[in-house]
């Protein structure tokens, strides 16, 4: 597992460490880490994350609403899938990040797992990332912000809110 | 059924391999090796191919054509674009759209048609000693390309999208022209960013690319350029070699191919050219590689409309204006061009700041919505030096690019205009594409939230479609890493012939300025690798 790399990675360096929570993040990641098999850490977030994102534009009826958010996550992962090495990794540091209960806690400010998540701490944590004065958590919001967004408005089920017929017939 | 000439040229014989279906490492030798398949690749293929010389072309992106162009961005942005057209500058404030298949950035283009400006021009023979660039001496050349290419007049009125902003331009007494394009037979369908379903559109993938494979060209695709190993008389290395390895993810991607050839193009784009020439670890004795890259960082502006402006439908981009370009000098503050780009859903909903319910209420106007964009003009003054490629760990390339508040300058007169011409052509309401913007009603409320709005890079949604430059030319090699005629300045059997070429960006869409000057110096390349007259035209 490469866990060097995540600790290397910028979100945690500038952020968490300044909070003096190294020691801490140290022992989770290792747990996290050593959880097998993982959790599916973008379904997990997703779970939370999603909803929120999509307030106003998912369907109101429960099944059709929640094949739209199975659709989002998969259409998530897929677009995670055709990115070159290192921007996927990138990504899953981002996923492994939110996925880590303290680290969560420390830079979310949500301590609940993301299943048990209120969508008002989800917004709360949002709106942190999104004015965030740290770019790197800043970034962490606009990723979020186009995977999920993109993921829906890619699917023809979101397309009748637009007043979107799709592409002509070409024959 | 619509023709589809790629599955034509295949099964007339063309030269084609996939790179990831090789089993084991190959060894291929030619005249010449080109890295990359757009409009530098493509220009270049066609004429050294007819020349007589033997090409080899070498792509990390698939084949796809016609029967795959499926207008929707779930298939066409991870098949077609860099990075899932996701590519970002290294502190992701800017997002970076290119081709990543054959045909290059030319395969999901615009259609945008313009030749470089004369003040382009003008600036690279003074500053960069670039004397034979001038406006007379390229003339045959965008006339050569502009045959090749059918870039004409656009007769077709504009959709309603580029009405606008000549009805708004009009209104407040800034010039305004339409553009041209490279079509032909063009259905005015608008989903030319996903490949043009019908061909009409006239990229390299259906011109110089298959004219190059018709006349004898090899093709390897999914087939990523990694290094060049340069001759070594002691190893029994006569010629320098481009080792080649399948795209990421394929299963054969550990294996290694080698391509010896007596000359090397590279036309793998800008950030991809510098990135190999990196990755090669080519002399750079005055630190020039990869420096100077241009972006025409592009800010957006939406407007509400009262009446449908179907912005997805009907060709994009067919009106534009210079007024914010030609009313200041070059090289004194940004200078901006102005345009209408084509809006999809994704682009849209991922465009457009904030979430939740305040971000549904947008997408419900996707109809109405009609939208500017502003190409900022950089790299002509001391205070845009544009940005620098850098290679990840792994090798691949990212683009560190400062947004400075010399570009925040040029963002925030942007804004102004393209608010300022919206409401005069109707606008409701506008809203700068800005995390912190507001949705203003009037003219006068716009004026003055833009001008209170604290411009800071993530916030500010910067994006660009014209990455330019990172191989600038320059007749002195303190200040370029190729001279006037694409020749690296310390590898003679180099030559950069593509977007990357240039030494600032174009203040103009940039493809017919590849084409052009691409030609030229492909034609002048052609003539001193076989000995003969140079090849014309195209
Ligand atoms: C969405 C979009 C819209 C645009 N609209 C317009 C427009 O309307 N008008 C206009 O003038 N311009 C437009 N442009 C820009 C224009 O298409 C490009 O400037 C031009 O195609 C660049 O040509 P190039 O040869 O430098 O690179 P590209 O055309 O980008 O080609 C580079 C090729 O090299 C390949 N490559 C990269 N690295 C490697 C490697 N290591 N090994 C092998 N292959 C590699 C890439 O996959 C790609 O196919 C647009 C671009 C985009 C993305
Ligand atoms: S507008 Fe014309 S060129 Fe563009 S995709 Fe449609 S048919 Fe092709």
């Amino acid at each position: 597992m490469n866990r060097r790399r995540f600790i290397k990675t910028g979100l945690i360096g500038g952020a968490v460490l300044a909070a003096g929570g190294a020691w801490v993040v140290w022992r989770d990641v290792r747990d996290a880490d050593a959880s097998s098999p993982p959790r599916d850490r973008i379904v997990e977030t997703l779970t939370a994350v999603a909803p929120v994102l999509l307030a106003g534009a998912l369907p109101a009826d429960a099944a059709q609403r929640s094949a739209a958010l199975a659709s989002v996550t998969a259409g998530v992962k897929e677009v995670i899938a055709a990115f070159p090495p290192a921007v996927r990794d990138e990504v899953d540091d981002l996923f492994r990040l939110l996925d880590i209960r303290i680290v969560r806690q420390l830079l979310t400010g949500v301590a609940a797992p993301w299943r048990d998540a209120d969508p008002a701490a989800v917004h709360a944590f949002l709106e942190r990332w999104r004015w965030s004065r740290i770019a790197l958590l800043q970034s962490g919001y606009f990723a979020l912000h186009d995977l999920v967004l993109g993921a829906w408005y890619a699917d023809e089920s979101a397309w009748g809110m637009l007043g979107y017929a799709g592409p002509p017939k070409v024959e | 059924m619509l023709r589809d000439p790629i599955q034509e040229g295949l099964a007339r014989g063309w030269q084609v391999i996939d790179a990831a279906s090789l089993a084991q490492g190959q060894d291929y030798e030619a005249d010449v090796c080109i890295v990359g398949t757009g409009a530098g690749g493509g220009v270049s293929a066609e004429m050294l191919t007819k020349a007589g010389l033997k090409v080899i072309l070498v792509e990390e992106g698939p084949l796809k054509s016609s029967r795959d162009f499926r207008m929707k961005e779930a298939d066409a942005y991870p098949q077609l674009y860099q990075e899932s057209a996701a590519r970002k500058t290294r502190d992701k404030s800017i997002n970076i759209l290119q081709g990543r298949c054959v045909g290059g950035s030319t395969t999901v283009n615009w259609t945008s048609s313009f030749r470089t400006p004369e003040t382009t021009l003008a600036h690279w023979r003074t500053k960069q000693g670039l004397a034979a660039y001038t406006a007379s001496a390229l003339r045959p050349w965008f006339e050569a390309m502009e045959a090749r290419l059918s870039i004409a007049p656009w007769q077709v009125p504009p959709n309603r999208n580029n009405a606008l902003l000549s009805l708004g331009a009009e209104k407040l007494g800034i010039p305004w022209a339409a553009i041209r394009r490279n079509v032909s037979g063009c259905w005015n369908i608008g989903y030319c960013g996903m490949g043009c379903p019908t061909n009409a559109k006239q990229s390299m993938l259906v011109t110089t690319i298959p004219a190059a494979l018709d006349a004898g060209a090899t093709l390897l695709v999914n087939a990523q350029a990694v290094r060049l190993v340069r001759p070594d008389a002691a190893q029994g290395r006569a010629t320098a070699h481009l080792e080649v390895t399948p795209r990421p993810g394929a299963s054969t991607a550990g294996l290694r191919h080698r391509i010896r050839a007596r000359h090397f193009v590279l036309a793998a784009g800008a950030i991809g050219s510098p990135a190999l020439l990196l990755r090669s670890e080519a002399p750079d004795p005055h630190s020039v590689l990869g420096r100077r890259t241009f972006l025409h960082p592009t800010v957006i502006s939406a407007a509400l409309m009262a009446d449908p402006v179907n912005a997805h439908a009907g060709a994009p981009q067919t009106i534009f204006s210079d007024h914010y370009l030609d009313t200041l000098p070059i090289d004194g503050p940004m200078g901006f061009k102005l345009e209408a780009p084509p809006l999809h859903p994704v682009i849209f909903a991922t465009t457009m700041a904030g979430y939740g319910e305040q971000h549904a209420a947008l997408m419900r106007e996707f109809n109405h919505t009609h939208v500017q964009l502003a190409l900022l003009r950089d790299g002509f003054h001391a205070d845009s030096p544009g940005g620098r490629v850098m290679l990840r760990d792994d090798g691949s390339p990212v683009l560190d690019y400062p947004l400075t508040d010399f570009v925040f300058d040029g963002v925030r007169r942007a804004y102004l205009a393209m608010a300022e011409i919206q409401f005069a052509a109707g606008a409701k309401r506008v809203l700068p594409i800005h995390e912190h913007a507001g949705m203003y009603t009037s003219w006068q409320q716009a004026r003055q939230g833009i001008g209170e709005l604290s411009l800071k890079p993530l916030s500010t949604r910067i994006v660009s479609a014209h990455v330019m430059g990172g191989c600038a030319m320059s007749s002195d090699p303190r200040q370029g890493v190729v001279d006037g005629a694409g020749r690296h300045h310390q590898w003679g059997d180099v030559s950069v012939l593509d977007g990357s070429l240039f030494p600032t960006s174009i203040g103009a869409n940039p493809q017919l300025s590849i084409y052009a000057i691409v030609a030229r110096l492909a034609s002048a390349l052609a003539s001193e690798l076989t000995g003969k007259k140079p090849p014309a035209t195209i």
